[in-house]
This record gives structure tokens, sequence and C-alpha cells, in this order.
């Protein structure tokens, strides 16, 4: 069945370094048949198998270096 | 004159130019002339708290203050001198980077062995720094989003398009029960705290207010719509791994679900704003007026400046086993 004439492809956004850029909602369905979803306006799928909320982006692909600071604020 | 009758109350005078601002809020009368305010220091207890007092007017004002006042040209005179000392400390102690890659390539490298006020807390954090925390950053998150609103009218396109569309998630995707606001009001029930906006005001420190007055300087004043889209990006871009040791922190102290779930909540939320703002908000506002890049890095790099400010007050307080709270909280 064809798509819809209203429907427009949904863009995901690549980088080679960082998350898949998903317009929300998106529904994923995991390894073991389990499904989540975000409804979020856009959605960061993580590639780096790093997030300790996967499938959700959490920044751990982020590079590291020795730093005396944490910078600014949290919770923006 | 009509007066507001709800609202926060105005806060503890810190010296003779708070003094002067809260008592021409109450009753008129003379504003201190600029000399005064040339003399005080500028990130003073006494100058942050004047300049607290006279961005509060646009947003829920005081309990017993006219809401023209947020109008007033005598207030509005010494707003701008008060501004002016700020805003030249911040140009003359702010060290910035060469360009906004520079200054955004720094912000997503995360030490491994960091010693920031979100390290601390993860590592060694009790519930009582918790709580004193939060009801410092209360006065910034009791108003999430807010400053940052009205930055809106004066972007377009690309810019606009994603600013807008970080900000409906900020308030909460149009679900009053999800805006970021109330999440953090739900964290201080947790925690014991009183949620009433405003209520902590007296126990912030001026680094606290510092940060605060700064997103309100870059909210209100168009000329500063690059630093305040800087100012975004940094908070957004560093948001993420700090609210994820925040969280931790949470979960190790049994502060509470909802305490938990603010800071879970941000960990997500801004990996996705950080794309959004790096990309679409600076990558559409330079690709229209590339003139800003010193705007922007100056906003993040002024961010980096006044948080460094607040961490080392923070944590010099804690480590010596005092509070870092000028007024108790109730236990």
């Amino acid at each position: 069945m064809p798509n819809s004439p209203s429907d427009t492809p949904r863009r995901i956004t690549v980088q080679r370094r960082g998350p898949l850029l998903v317009e929300g909602p998106v529904e994923v369905e995991l390894e073991d048949g389990t499904t989540v979803s975000s409804d979020r306006f856009r959605v960061a799928l993580c590639t780096c198998r790093r997030s300790r909320r996967y499938p959700w982006c959490d920044t751990s692909h982020r590079a590291r270096s020795s730093g005396p600071d944490d910078g600014a604020a949290s919770g923006g | 004159m009509e007066y507001d009758h709800e609202g926060p109350p105005l806060p503890s005078a810190r010296g003779p130019l708070s003094a002067a601002v809260r008592d021409y809020l109450l009753s008129g009368g003379l504003l201190p002339p600029e000399e005064a305010v040339a003399a005080a220091p500028a990130y003073g207890d006494d100058l942050q708290l004047a300049l607290y007092q006279c961005y509060e007017l646009h947003y829920r004002g005081f309990a017993g203050v006219s809401p023209d006042r947020e109008w007033d040209p005598d207030l509005l005179r010494l707003r701008a001198a008060l501004e002016h000392r700020f805003l030249t400390a911040l140009r003359a102690d702010t060290d910035v980077h060469d360009s906004v890659a520079d200054a955004v390539g720094d912000l997503l490298v995360e030490p491994v062995d960091g010693k920031g006020v979100t390290h601390f807390l993860r590592n060694e954090g009790e519930l009582w720094h918790l709580r004193e925390y939060a009801a410092q950053r209360s006065l910034y998150h009791l108003k999430e989003a807010d400053p940052h609103a009205w930055v809106l009218p004066r972007l377009s396109g690309r810019a606009k398009a994603a600013m807008a569309a970080v900000e409906f998630d900020e308030y909460g995707g149009g679900r009053p029960d999800r805006v970021h606001a109330r999440l953090f009001a739900d964290l201080m029930g947790d925690l014991g705290l009183d949620t009433t906006y405003g209520r902590h005001l007296d126990a912030a420190s001026a680094e606290c207010l510092a940060t605060v007055n700064l997103m309100s300087l870059f909210g209100l004043h168009r000329a500063l719509r690059g630093a305040l889209v800087g100012h975004f990006a940094a908070v957004e871009i560093t948001s993420s791994p700090g609210s994820r040791r925040l969280a931790e922190a949470m979960r190790r102290t049994g502060a509470g679900p909802a305490a938990e779930h603010f800071y879970d909540e941000h960990v997500e939320a801004d990996a996705v704003h950080e794309q959004v703002v790096r990309h679409e908000v600076i990558g559409g506002l330079l690709e229209q007026e590339p003139h800003l890049e010193p705007d922007v890095v100056f906003g993040i790099d002024a961010t980096g400046h006044v948080e460094d400010r607040l961490a080392a007050r923070l944590l010099g307080d804690w480590r010596a086993g005092r509070s870092s709270l000028r007024t108790p909280l109730p236990s």
C-alpha cells in the first residue's frame, strides 16, 4: 500500500559522532522484543551503545579528559 | 495605585542599594544615584539583590508592589546602572574562547575526575547538601525556561523554530504536570522544602543570584540575544552529564522518586536539547547574523564564569562543614 499523499518522509539526522536524531514521537523495539516510546518533538537515539538509558542518548559518547571542573549548571 | 496581592514577599535588604529598591517598591521616594552603584562590588550581595528585585518585576512581581513598577522610568534608570556595573565586570573577568566551535568543543569534553558541584554531590553529598542545592537552584528552576522565552521574538527562521521547540519541551509539551518548573517543585517536595515561588530568595547567596541575573540580563535585552543563545547552549550542553550525577546523588541518599525523576528527565531531554541548540539555534542564528558569534561565545563563557563562582562558594562552604545559605532552612 502506498502511503497517503499527505505523508512526508520522517527525517533522521545522522552524525559521525553522536546520536541519531529522529522526529518524535517514536516507538523503539528492543532486541528482547519489548518496546519503549517517547513523544518528545525530537528523540536522540544512542549509537555508541554506552548509554545507561539505552536506546536514548545520555551523552555517554562524549570524549573524556582529565580536567578540573564540570562547568555549568544542570537541568536546562 | 493597584497592588499585586499575590506573588512572593520582597526580600530582606542586604545593603543600601537593595534597601533603597525595596523601600521604593513599597512606598516610593528616592532611588540611589549612579555613583552609589559604581561604588558597590559588582558580584556582591547588595548589588545582585537590587538587580534581582528589578528583574523580578518582569516575572511575577512582589506582593504589595504595583505591577506598574515594571516600567517605572526611575527604576529602569537605576536598573540600567546596575546592569552596566554587572556586565562590565562580566566582560572584564570572563576568559573568552576564540570561536563558538572552540567554546562548544571544550564543553563537550567530560572530565574523567571532575571536581565540580555535581561530582561532589554524587560522591559525598548528604541530604542537607542536596536541600541547600535545591533551595538555591529553585530561584531559577521555579521559573525554568522563562528567561529564555524572551529571545523568541528576536530570532527568526531555523533558530526561532528550534528554540520554540526546545522551550515547548521545557514547558511540558502542553502538559502542565510535565512543565519542568513543576517537576522541580515536586523534587523540592521530596526534599521537604517549601515549594512556594520566591520562598528561598533570602537564603540564596550572591553567587546564586548572579547566575539568575545573568539569564534575565541576556533575556531582556535584544542587543544581547547572541549571549542569551550562548548561555542557553552552555546550560543545555553541560546539563545532561551533570543531571546524571545529581540523579545518582538523589538515588543514593533516598531523596525520593520525584527528586530522581527531575534529573533523570533532564539527562534524556537535554541530550536532545543540546543537539538542537548547537545545530539549529546557534547554527541558524549565525547563518543569519554571523556578526553575533563573539556574543554567543561571551554568553557561553560568562555562564561558565558565574557558575564557577557559585561552585567555589558551595564547595568552599561544604568542605568547611558550613551551610552555603544566608538563612537556615526550616528542618
